[in-house]
């Protein structure tokens, strides 16, 4: 693979990743991280609509006029989503069930909107599907890891199957209840964004105000 | 008269939209850092709302609903799978047209706005309200004061956010956590103690 | 037509002419896109809906079983379509036409439930309701009910079961809902569901007692008989389903019907 089509498919991973760094695609994030099968969906639904939307705003990018831009993607956003809905229910329509208003929502997921508006607009179609299917594993790697801690420590499964014995069936594991409400995705993401700031220290952020150091002085 | 008040106070405190259904997020995050410009996205939340909501009830209800096209004459007819579209279509136009007036009669509004409105066309939040508009099947009435409600508590959420992150600027943060790591752990603290919330019936 | 299409892609982004080109053939392209996948798929859509209630249905009675012809095991069941204010059953030809203008969503069927009365908070209800019946050797041996009420998110659907003494609760089952994964979700979870089982509705008075209670319930409490735990993290889900619940099992629902019920069993 070519250096440049190696980085605009990599970067998005931990370098560029849209919800780490450009701070996208945080809604469902939190909402849907609770069970991996419902994740795995997900994060498949939106690697696909984000792919074939970045390809399909690239493709048609130098005739939209500027009036109508924003709704220009917002239709083709939206029926690439109406078709991926139908597509769910039509195929794996007991999973798609537990996802239910979150593969709408896609339509509005920042991620989608955000890489039409910043990087499909101005690329060609090749390399705009590149950066749709890139951004849409970034996002799939952290939301697969938020999942996969939330649900084996928070209910000793994964996939649905037993993997912690809980204590309420006669084993030793007592799930912390709190990695099952939303509250607790936030603090995962917290967590995740510190880890890979420290080792990449070109991401940490510039304080407003640096304190200065507190000189302690005998006599004032 | 009472019922509205008690869907106004659910609608801005028990069921926050932006802290206890978690839309909203991106925008959330990303403009809480100063409070002036917090007040600005949070106000122009509330009136996109307020607008949105209501005008989404009435094409639900007249055009897209089981049998909602009889008053033309045609029944039996079923569009609410067109309902994502339709609703999306209808705010992105509202805010545009907002955009416009404002660039036209208010231009220092509009300077000190201008940038968030596309992002208010795809804050999940606006969206997510008319989605709950419709399960929960309000009449026009109960849609403008769910409209007004959820605004009000979204910027309510977003306004405390930006004033807590005003504070910390002066806080001691750990290299790898500053600015972004922290804003995600103070918002999870924030929904901790809206969750408090939760289970109150008026 | 192509030389029509190139020149209207020639024309400047900005004039007014270049707009409505775009936003028409735009909103062709995908009208046309989203429709044809609508209405390739909605066969295999409606089997899935289909499939999925007759397969609720079953579970609920305990009579599912794991690969099984759906529709064989189907046969064991009656349906019948319930007068809710009488309490009676409809005769099998106006039950017919009950169910087709159910299915047609007649809104002449729907009346509006008071706000006082209303809560599973569904504002609006139909008076004629298809039940299932399971016989054996000719007597009611499980009567299957539908139900549906208001979460957190979403309207939830299912069914539930009772013995033939129309008091103790065989299961609830919900084949429709869009709770939040993991948390109100797990009323899907087969552990919750199998609380259900064996569960008294009603006391000996014809009171109706079960509930969805807060936390766990206590296992050596007199009540526990008619006490089902809460879903954790789920409070307003949990709550959901305890209206809705109440609802249905009561005057405004099944309670004329179950009444009968309860008096032919004693007359037995």
């Amino acid at each position: 693979m070519k250096p440049e089509t190696k980085k605009i498919l990599f970067d998005p991973f931990v370098d560029k990743n849209p919800i780490t760094l450009q701070i996208l695609g945080i809604c469902s994030a939190l909402a849907v991280t609770t069970s991996l099968s419902a994740t795995l969906l997900m994060c498949i639904a939106l690697t696909t609509v984000l792919a074939a939307s970045n390809a399909s705003i690239s493709l048609i990018r130098h005739h939209i006029p500027n009036n109508i831009r924003i709704i220009v993607h917002m239709i083709i956003i939206s029926s690439l989503v109406i078709v991926v809905d139908q597509m769910l229910k039509a195929y794996a329509y007991e999973t798609s069930k537990q996802l239910s208003v979150f593969v709408g929502l896609i339509i509005t997921n920042c991620i989608v909107l955000g890489r039409a508006e910043a990087y499909a607009m101005k690329n060609p179609v090749g390399l705009s599907f590149l950066d749709g299917l890139g951004n849409g594993l970034g996002y799939s790697l952290i939301l697969i890891s938020i999942a996969t801690i939330r649900e084996l420590f928070g209910a000793g499964k994964l996939l649905g199957y037993q993997i912690l014995p809980l204590v309420t069936e006669g084993g030793w594991y007592y799930p912390n209840g709190l990695l099952l409400l939303p509250p607790s995705a936030f603090f995962i993401i917290g967590l995740i964004i510190w880890l890979i700031r420290s080792r990449r220290k070109e991401q940490v952020e510039q304080a407003d105000f640096v304190i200065k150091k507190n000189i302690h002085r005998e006599s004032m | 008269m009472e019922s509205y008040i008690n869907l106004f106070i659910k609608a801005v405190f028990v069921e926050n939209i932006a802290l206890a259904f978690f839309l909203g997020m991106c925008t959330f995050l990303a403009i809480s850092k100063r409070i002036d410009t917090a007040i600005g996205l949070g106000m122009a939340v509330v009136v996109v709302q307020t607008i949105t909501v209501p005008i989404n009830n009435l094409v639900y209800l007249y055009l897209l609903k089981q049998d909602a096209l009889s008053w033309l004459g045609i029944s039996g007819v079923e569009l609410t799978f067109l309902g994502l579209v339709t609703y999306i279509g209808i705010i992105a136009a509202i805010v545009q047209i907002l955009e416009m007036i404002l660039d036209r009669f208010f231009p220092a509004l509009y300077h000190a706005l201008g940038i968030f409105m596309p992002l208010i066309t795809v804050n999940c939040a606006i969206l997510g309200g008319t989605l709950f508009m419709v399960e929960r099947n309000y009449n026009f009435t109960e849609s403008v004061v769910f409209g007004a409600g959820s605004g009000v508590g979204w910027a309510l959420a977003l306004i405390a956010l930006a004033g807590i992150r005003e504070k910390l600027k002066y806080s001691d943060v750990p290299q790898g956590l500053q600015g972004l790591g922290i804003t995600f752990i103070t918002a999870g603290l924030m929904s901790l103690g809206f969750m408090a919330f939760s289970g109150i019936q008026l | 037509m192509l030389n029509f299409i190139r020149r209207y892609l020639a024309l400047s982004n900005d004039s007014p002419k270049k707009i409505v080109f775009i936003a028409f053939a735009l909103s062709l392209v995908c009208s046309l896109l989203v429709s044809t996948a609508a209405v390739i798929l909605k066969p295999k859509q409606e089997e899935n809906k289909r499939l999925e209630k007759r397969k609720n249905i079953l579970t609920v009675a305990g009579l599912m079983k794991d690969n099984a012809d759906i529709d064989r095991l189907f046969r064991q069941v009656e349906t019948k379509v319930l007068d809710l204010t009488s309490g009676n059953y409809l005769s099998d030809d106006q039950a017919t036409l009950m169910q087709k203008r159910l299915a047609e969503k007649d809104p002449g069927l729907l009346i509006k439930i008071p706000a006082d009365q209303d809560i599973a908070q569904i504002k609006r209800r139909t008076n004629y309701v298809p039940i299932y019946l399971i016989k054996r050797d000719d007597e009611i041996d499980t009567l299957i009910l539908p139900v549906h009420g208001y979460g957190l998110w979403s309207t939830l659907y299912g069914f539930i079961a009772l013995q033939n003494d129309g008091k103790t609760i065989k299961g609830l089952s919900f084949y429709q809902h869009a709770e939040t994964p993991g948390l109100g979700g797990e009323v899907d979870n087969p552990k919750w569901r199998h609380q259900w089982q064996g569960k008294l509705a009603f006391d000996e008075q014809g009171q109706q007692r079960i509930e969805v209670v807060r936390g766990k319930v206590k296992a050596n409490s007199p009540d526990a008989i008619y006490q089902i735990d809460g879903l954790s993290g789920a409070t307003l889900t949990s709550r959901g389903v305890n209206n809705l619940v109440k609802y249905w099992l009561s005057d405004q629902g099944y309670g004329t019907y179950l009444k009968k019920i309860w008096a032919r069993q004693t007359n037995q």
